[in-house]
């Protein structure tokens, strides 16, 4: 057994045992406690509460949102890590560490800001608006917002990776005859291809559950703007606990399983290229 | 969220309560709205009440539901102001704070003061909007906050629904006919009342926002007077704002007294000019006659018409209600 082994650093006992602990109060407890809440829930209260269409449509709203979200962070995080790693240019610094205020901002100080931009009198959604395409208060908002909090994720994965890559592969690559896009898909894509996809996941269940900054600019309207930390809410407004915890348990059993899903398809990727461990 | 609220609150109370050990502290938990009121009201009862005690008093505010949230969930409030009975009924059943038949405590259901909805639409009035009916009209967009939400948001929708009731002899079929025509004119929908007075005045958005006749004093105050137009409805719903001592947090902490006495001075002349001052319509008759000029006399019809706020809540905002169902058919048109 694995266990046996006496390991290359000592204290693997001490600090595995103090891991689980740290991580059962923290994130087991509470999640148990939304379990045995909902509990109080007889199957067919449970089922309905969680499938009543107003819910239906937040849930729609609020995975379809994320996945556009982070699916434009996929190529425009990657994007921007390339470009902080591969070149040079003045306020690159600068640059890098903008890339982080999304992690420190207030995420309701982001929502205000993007609705007053983007608001039909805004700076930015007036020009929009003349063009007939409206951010503020639409769907389009919402994606606005998740794009906005979740753009950290793929780049600052992305990045460290980027940089260990070895320029003399490529080199070696080109100088064998391979063209630019066969350099890019078959020598630094599988590289980077994991990390992409960690970033993705993150930014992607980062989304789903964000609040603060999508209720300032989603208009919320019924089955159309909604998301589902919303429905959460204005449960909780109603006096209605179980109501509330019921779509709670929702989220969290689609989003792990989506979360194990794509660690499966990482894996598989691995695997497949040849990098198991 | 209001866990963090809580503990800043505690470590608050705590470290004051080390600084000035003869003071008495009393925690009110009241929402958004009454910010600019209890800033008023606070320095007089201190005054008033000087001789007796010196009294501290802390103030917590947020949406009135949310606050009556944190009271049940262990927020140690000595008095609660809240702007819908059933938030004090909620701690009530849900908390067991407060004992039942509270309201009956202090003249006037317990509610020293009332206020009222109002349309406020842009300078000049452009799509000239008298009453209910004109809300429904397309191409107005009404601006409010969210029924399922918000206090505001439930008193709208109420004063909606009764004026259409009173305008035509009680008919339930066009009350919900015309409550569902302004809400399908309704572009956004905000969780609370101070952040659908934002969309309007501050993003420009909506010809109306239907809101309380206090919060259109505030408007005046921060926006400027100018600005926007207040238009009386030919009937609107009576809102009374009820106030409770919390008594499980007195008996617990020995400020009954105090407490009571707090809530007791709104009814005082002097709280009531304060009342007055801030735009709630006050209960004292002199009070009342002297601020005649700044309330105009406007047909009322108070909770009772749909047989007190529990019932309504069950009949229009449960989900499922009335309410959801007309939201489900705005989004089926559109």
């Amino acid at each position: 057994m694995k266990f046996k082994q006496s390991s290359v650093l000592p204290g693997f006992n001490l600090s595995l045992g103090y891991s689980v602990l740290y991580l059962s109060l923290i994130v087991l407890l509470p999640l148990t406690a939304l379990f045995t809440k909902t509990m109080g829930l007889d199957w067919a209260t449970f089922w309905s509460i969680v499938t009543e269409p107003r819910v239906m449509a937040s849930y729609r709203v609020t995975f379809g949102a994320s996945l556009i979200a982070a699916t434009i962070n996929l190529f425009v995080g990657l994007l921007i890590a390339w470009v902080l790693v591969r070149y040079r240019f003045p306020g690159k610094r600068f640059i890098d560490a903008l890339v982080d205020l999304p992690f420190a901002l207030p995420t309701a100080v982001a929502g205000i800001a993007l609705a007053t931009l983007y608001a039909p009198n805004g700076v930015l959604g007036e020009p929009l608006e003349r063009i007939g395409i409206k951010v503020a208060f639409t769907p389009l908002g919402i994606v606005l917002a998740l794009t906005f909090i979740t753009l950290p994720f793929v780049v600052r994965t992305v990045q460290p990776v980027l940089e260990d890559l070895e320029k003399e592969l490529e080199e070696a690559a080109s100088s064998l005859g391979a063209t630019r896009w066969q350099v890019f898909t078959k020598v630094i894509f599988p590289t980077i291809f994991p990390a992409l996809l960690t970033g993705f996941t993150l930014a992607f269940a980062r989304a789903i559950g964000e609040f603060g900054s999508v209720i300032f600019i989603a208009g919320n309207m019924p089955f159309k703007s909604e998301i589902t930390p919303l429905m959460i809410i204005s449960k909780l407004e109603q006096y209605d606990y179980m109501g509330a915890t019921a779509i709670a348990v929702v989220m969290l059993v689609v989003s792990f399983g989506l979360l194990l899903l794509i660690n499966g398809l990482q894996w598989w990727m691995a695997k497949r290229l040849g990098r198991t461990k | 969220m209001f866990s963090i609220r809580q503990l800043t609150l505690a470590l608050t109370l705590s470290s004051l309560a080390t600084l000035a050990v003869a003071d008495t502290t009393i925690l009110n938990v009241s929402y958004d709205v009454m910010r600019d009121f209890y800033k008023d009201y606070n320095p007089a009862f201190k005054k008033y009440y000087a001789n007796k005690d010196n009294i501290t008093i802390q103030q917590s505010h947020g949406g009135s539901s949310k606050q009556a949230r944190s009271v049940i969930d262990g927020l140690e409030a000595d008095v609660v102001t809240m702007n819908m009975s059933t938030d004090i009924d909620a701690i009530v059943e849900k908390g067991k704070q407060i004992n039942p038949g509270w309201e009956k405590k202090f003249p006037n259901e317990a509610a020293p003061f009332s206020s009222l909805q109002v349309l406020i639409v842009r300078k000049g009035n452009p799509k000239g909007i008298k009453d209910w009916n004109d809300l429904t009209k397309p191409g107005v967009a009404v601006v409010v906050p969210n029924p399922k939400t918000s206090g505001n948001g439930r008193y709208t929708f109420l004063a909606a629904w009764g004026a259409a009731l009173k305008q035509n002899g009680g008919n339930e079929a066009k009350a919900r006919e015309l409550t569902s025509a302004i809400f399908a004119n309704v572009p956004v929908l905000d969780a609370g009342g101070r952040a659908a007075t934002t969309t309007f005045m501050q993003r420009q958005i909506g010809d109306v926002l239907v809101t309380f006749e206090n919060e259109a004093e505030m408007i005046a105050r921060e926006f400027g007077r100018g600005n926007f137009e207040v238009v009386y409805p030919s009937i609107s719903i009576d809102a009374d704002l009820p106030v409770a001592v919390v008594d499980k947090v007195v008996d617990k902490r020995g400020t009954r007294v105090p407490a009571t006495e707090y809530l007791r001075y709104l009814w005082s002349p002097e709280g009531q000019e304060i009342a007055a001052q801030n735009y709630l319509r006050p209960r004292n008759a002199a009070v009342t006659a002297k601020y005649a000029k700044q309330f105009p006399a406007v047909k009322l019809f108070g909770v009772d018409l749909f047989g007190g706020l529990p019932a309504a809540q069950k009949k229009f905002f449960d989900d499922g209600a009335i309410y959801d169902q007309i939201a489900a058919e705005i989004a089926k048109k559109k």
